[in-house]
């Protein structure tokens, strides 16, 4: 049989394979597909047996799956990511959700001082195969400590690797790399993303170890990950209008960062602006816009600008359509970058 | 001393043959040893640091001498030197931490069933938990004993500890070491309630102090511990009163915050001197035994001491092998420019 036809044959039929779900449930079958494929998997957190988690993404595990294999835990977030790095000592493959990503804090000194460190701390004998579930980011008119974007804190972190699907296949194919990898990841889902649906192909996730461009485009890269991707897609079509044709990057990997898709795509563009939801100052966007000097300084036509949230707590529902990057402070911060002349 | 509540378990109760009483006072001769010459190091700059246990070989060697190494694992801060002599740890390896060679220490983990040695004290109860835990889903037998003292049960990781782990009834022996000290602070200003052990009454765990410089009642006390944790019962919390005689590091100086005088009263009897002394009276073990031991402990520390200084430095490259299972392009970019701007190639 020829190398062609095995593959043709292993493959499934495009419409079996291709599907439309929104990120809440790819995110559920990919539990599923991981509770079932490996035994050592374990899905835990506070309300994620019965209840299905507060958004449902654990929806219907515990059922299937028995409640040791997904269960209820008392409700303190230390607790749980202190229990994980137990469960991975013992060889279980931990998949812990904090609820929200505000309650992350409660439980960074077992992130920061165990999970991150006891793979170095052990000299490699101990691997800590957590994958940290974190609904992330604003837009849902939340009460306060329910819409941060920790992003930077956790990249910052020797140890852990971070990373935010921002479609419905993405979520799906990242998470269940994750859940597959030997080092702690910390997922950051974009609980704003939850109930919009995509294609998602449960056969071909493609690579997933990098950045993805996720819209082509000659004059300018917009950079960003989670929920602002989709906004960004949005601008790129209105900026289309306009006849700026706008790259969008999907950075995926917070940590590591995918530096050489970086490096082609604003080498190409010239021009760069990042998007992100966190605080502007020592965020995640300066980290990028140095990344992208480093590699593209002779050729950028501008300075890599920054359109993101204030160095502000997360504010109330009534004011976060005024902290989170909007439609227009995106489209103005494209203009600013076209608009630049050396003086 | 009295358990405060009722003891626990219905384990053997068969008491220690004389082989095994002499085995536990050799161990506690050789941590002895090690420790105060631990402290002779540092001031020879051959260590740069230490943290003593002087006092405290009785609650580290019973409780650890309970362990099957087979099936259970222990779980301890930074103070634990007389809990990983006693479990046949690589004891050069052990110090390799105190030399500032490795974090964590240079044993392998699972192999010797010591977690890495670590100062966040209270951080590893959890895993202790967790661990536990692990032991249930697996069907297993094992027991995880978790050591920390008053200073560290004032944090909430020891609550969340005792908490989950009687909500999930994980097989877990939390072995409290009160010392009376937390650096400079003592129980009395440190732990609220009376006693660390009487917290587990609040989680509905059996709890019971042991005077922790008899160490044939810490053994006891352990050894009940696990079999109430073997039968399905759940976590045990043992509270070892004992006394840290010495620093709480090279660093500290206890006449800031001590007398003398209420060091030798608080202390109480030395736990080496008081079990030499049963030994002799009960006929167990005669003046060449002991005489015999000191120099097998002598001889020892001198093979860690001779182990200790021949430990070089780690090759730099480590630093970077070791974040990762899988390491990243970005790490692999540092550790290249590491080596080109280093003489370290």
């Amino acid at each position: 049989m020829s190398e062609s036809t095995a593959t043709l044959e292993a493959r499934a039929p495009m419409e079996a394979r291709l599907t439309q779900l929104s990120m809440q449930q790819a995110l559920n079958r990919a539990l599923d597909e991981v509770l079932s494929t490996d035994p050592k998997t374990l899905v835990f957190g506070e309300d994620c047996g019965q209840l299905g988690g507060v958004f449902r993404i654990t929806d219907g595990l515990q059922t299937k799956h028995g409640d040791t294999r997904v269960f209820d835990t008392p409700l303190a977030e230390s607790g749980i990511l202190g229990m994980s790095v137990g469960l991975a000592m013992a060889g279980f493959h931990p998949i812990p959700e904090v609820q929200f990503d505000g309650f992350a804090y409660p439980a960074i000194n077992q992130i920061v001082c165990q999970i991150a460190r006891m793979n170095y701390r052990s000299r490699g004998t101990l691997p800590m195969p957590i994958t940290l579930r974190v609904p992330s980011f604003g837009g849902i008119r939340a009460p306060e400590h329910h819409g941060e974007s920790l992003e930077a804190l956790f990249a910052h972190v020797p140890g852990l690797k971070v990373v935010s699907p921002s479609d419905p296949h993405d979520a799906y194919h990242l998470l269940k790399y994750a859940a597959s990898r030997p080092d702690p990841v910390i997922f950051m889902e974009p609980k704003s993303r939850y109930w919009q649906k995509g294609d998602v192909d449960t056969a071909d996730g493609g690579s997933l170890t990098g950045a993805r461009v996720v819209r082509p485009g000659r004059h300018l890269t917009l950079v960003a990950w989670g929920a602002m991707v989709a906004r960004c897609l949005q601008v790129a079509e209105l900026a289309a209008e306009d006849g700026i044709d706008v790259e969008v990057l999907d950075l995926r990997w917070l940590k590591p960062i995918d530096a050489a898709t970086l490096a082609t795509s604003v080498g190409k563009t010239r021009r760069a602006v990042v998007v992100h939801e966190a605080p502007l100052t020592s965020g995640l966007g300066a980290e990028v816009a140095q990344l992208i000097t480093q590699s593209c300084f002779d050729t950028l036509k501008a300075p890599v600008e920054r359109v993101t949230g204030f160095d502000v707590p997360y504010p109330s529902g009534d004011l976060e359509d005024e902290y989170i990057p909007n439609i227009d402070r995106i489209l103005l911060g494209i203009q600013r970058v076209l608009e630049y002349r050396r003086g | 001393m009295d358990s405060i509540l009722p003891a626990v378990g219905t384990a053997d109760t068969a008491p220690l043959g004389p082989g095994q009483l002499r085995e536990l006072y050799s161990l506690m001769a050789a941590v002895r040893y090690l420790d105060t010459s631990a402290v002779a190091w540092q001031r020879q700059g051959i260590i740069p640091g230490y943290a003593p246990e002087l006092g405290q070989e009785a609650a580290q060697v019973g409780s650890a001498y309970a362990l099957d190494t087979a099936r259970d694992f222990a779980f301890p801060t930074y103070r634990e030197m007389g809990v990983a002599r006693a479990m046949g740890v690589d004891m050069v390896a052990y110090m390799s931490t105190h030399k500032a060679t490795w974090h964590g220490g240079m044993y392998n983990p699972p192999a010797s069933r010591l977690a890495p040695i670590q100062a966040v004290v209270a951080g590893s109860v959890l895993h202790a938990v967790g661990w536990a835990h692990g032991q249930t889903l697996s069907g297993e037998q094992g027991v995880a004993l978790s050591y920390f003292g008053d200073g560290a049960s004032s944090q909430g990781d020891v609550h969340e500890a005792m908490n989950f782990a009687a909500v999930m009834k994980a097989p877990v022996v939390f072995f409290i070491q009160n010392n009376g000290w937390a650096i400079s602070v003592p129980t009395e200003r440190q732990v609220a309630g009376g006693s660390v052990a009487a917290r587990a009454a609040g989680y509905d765990i059996p709890g019971i102090q042991v005077d922790g410089n008899d160490v044939v009642a810490v053994y006891e006390a352990t050894r009940n511990a696990f079999a109430h944790c073997r039968q399905g019962n759940g976590p045990v919390v043992v509270e070892a009163m004992t006394y840290r005689r010495g620093p709480h590091s090279t660093a500290d100086d206890p006449g800031r915050y001590r007398s003398l005088d209420n060091e030798r009263i608080d202390a109480g009897v030395d736990p080496l001197e008081r079990f030499r002394k049963r030994l002799l009276a009960e006929g167990e073990a005669d003046e060449a035994f002991f005489a015999a031991a000191h120099d097998a402990a002598r001889a020892e520390e001198e093979a860690i001491r001779i182990g200790i200084e021949a430990l070089g430095p780690r090759p730099g490259n480590e630093m970077f092998d070791f974040v990762f299972q899988e390491t990243t392009p970005v790490l692999e970019n540092q550790a290249t420019r590491w080596r080109e701007e280093s003489e370290h190639v």
